[in-house]
């Protein structure tokens, strides 16, 4: 088993990512540069936090066009499991592999504080190891994550438990007051429809440890690890 | 040579939160008029081209590809020949 952790220009949340899988996860990971047209061997990658290429023109949209993201799209067509973290979220939906996009938070701050969020479909990759309803504490940290579509995209989304994660207060309630940047229907996480791509704007890489707050962000990377611990014995038999 | 002045504007109900803001700066400037601001992108773009139907297209193509994003933003442009 293998991750590959994506690095653009303006990357900042790669070490971290690496750090976790690695390190605390003990899971073998690579870089994957942005530049390269394709890669192999990989069983899950990550689109890691940032600013790529400045946040120009709107974020994560040069990202897109990155040679990389090729493979990418490709991987994610066949199956593949893509997790996007905070500006990775961002490139997922500049690249349609996810619906809607992020726009300036409500407030215009850039947010960076504790944040909790609760967990609303653990049938995923993504979130086997959580249980429905459990608030995870997930920093978070960025200008751009008040997430918006259309109603009709909502609904669908809504329909298909592809809204996995929502912003909510230590009770699991999702009320305005919960929600740091204004996000529609405090929505702090989502998949595509097949399940096997996630953007989130939460840093679970932050909050990987106990030192870190609570450990709560290993429990993402450890359901990707469980997922595919049980896909490959499938394939084996 | 052609002159392409191409606007981008967040779609109708999309928030604004950078337009609320400088509506409120310009309410407390005295300026208590006004009803509505938004604020969008004004991007100019140089290219050749041989008629203005093919600019035309290529500018739209690169409208939708990238310059604009179709889930919050809506584009419109004007060309004129150098």
């Amino acid at each position: 088993m293998k991750f590959g952790i994506v690095q653009f220009p303006g990357s900042n949340c790669d070490f971290d990512c690496y750090y976790a899988i690695q390190n605390v996860i003990k899971i073998p990971s690579a870089w994957i540069w942005h530049k390269q047209n394709e890669f192999s061997d990989f069983d899950c990658i990550v689109l890691p936090g940032g600013f790529t290429y400045g946040d120009y023109l709107r974020v994560g949209a040069i990202a897109r066009y990155s040679p990389v993201m090729k493979a990418i799209i490709n991987f994610a067509r066949k199956g593949g499991l893509v997790i996007g973290i905070c500006n990775g979220f961002q490139v997922l939906t500049e690249a349609r592999l996810l619906p809607g996009t992020l726009i300036r938070n409500e407030c215009l701050h850039f947010i960076c504080k504790k944040q909790l969020i609760r967990v609303e479909n653990k049938h995923t990759p993504f979130t086997g190891m959580c249980q429905k309803g459990q608030v995870l504490q997930m920093p978070i940290a960025h200008g751009e994550g008040c997430y918006y579509a259309d109603k009709e995209i909502i609904n669908e989304m809504e329909k298909n438990n592809q809204i996995i994660f929502r912003y909510s207060d230590v009770n699991g309630q999702t009320s305005k007051e919960a929600n740091p940047n204004g996000s529609i229907s405090n929505i702090a996480g989502i998949c595509n429809k097949k399940g096997n791509v996630l953007g989130l704007m939460p840093h679970p890489e932050r909050n990987i440890e106990d030192c870190l707050g609570s450990g709560d962000g290993k429990l993402i990377f450890e359901s990707i690890v469980m997922y595919l611990k049980k896909e490959k014995i499938l394939q084996n038999n | 040579m052609w002159s392409v002045r191409i606007d981008i504007k967040l779609k109708k109900g999309v928030l604004d939160a950078q337009g609320k803001a400088t509506h409120n700066a310009l309410y407390s400037l005295g300026f208590s008029d006004i009803r509505d601001v938004r604020i969008g992108k004004l991007i100019e773009i140089q290219l050749e081209g041989n008629s203005r139907e093919e600019v035309s297209k290529t500018v739209q193509d690169m409208c939708q590809k990238l310059l604009a994003n179709p889930v919050i933003e809506d584009y419109s442009y004007k060309i004129e020949e150098q």
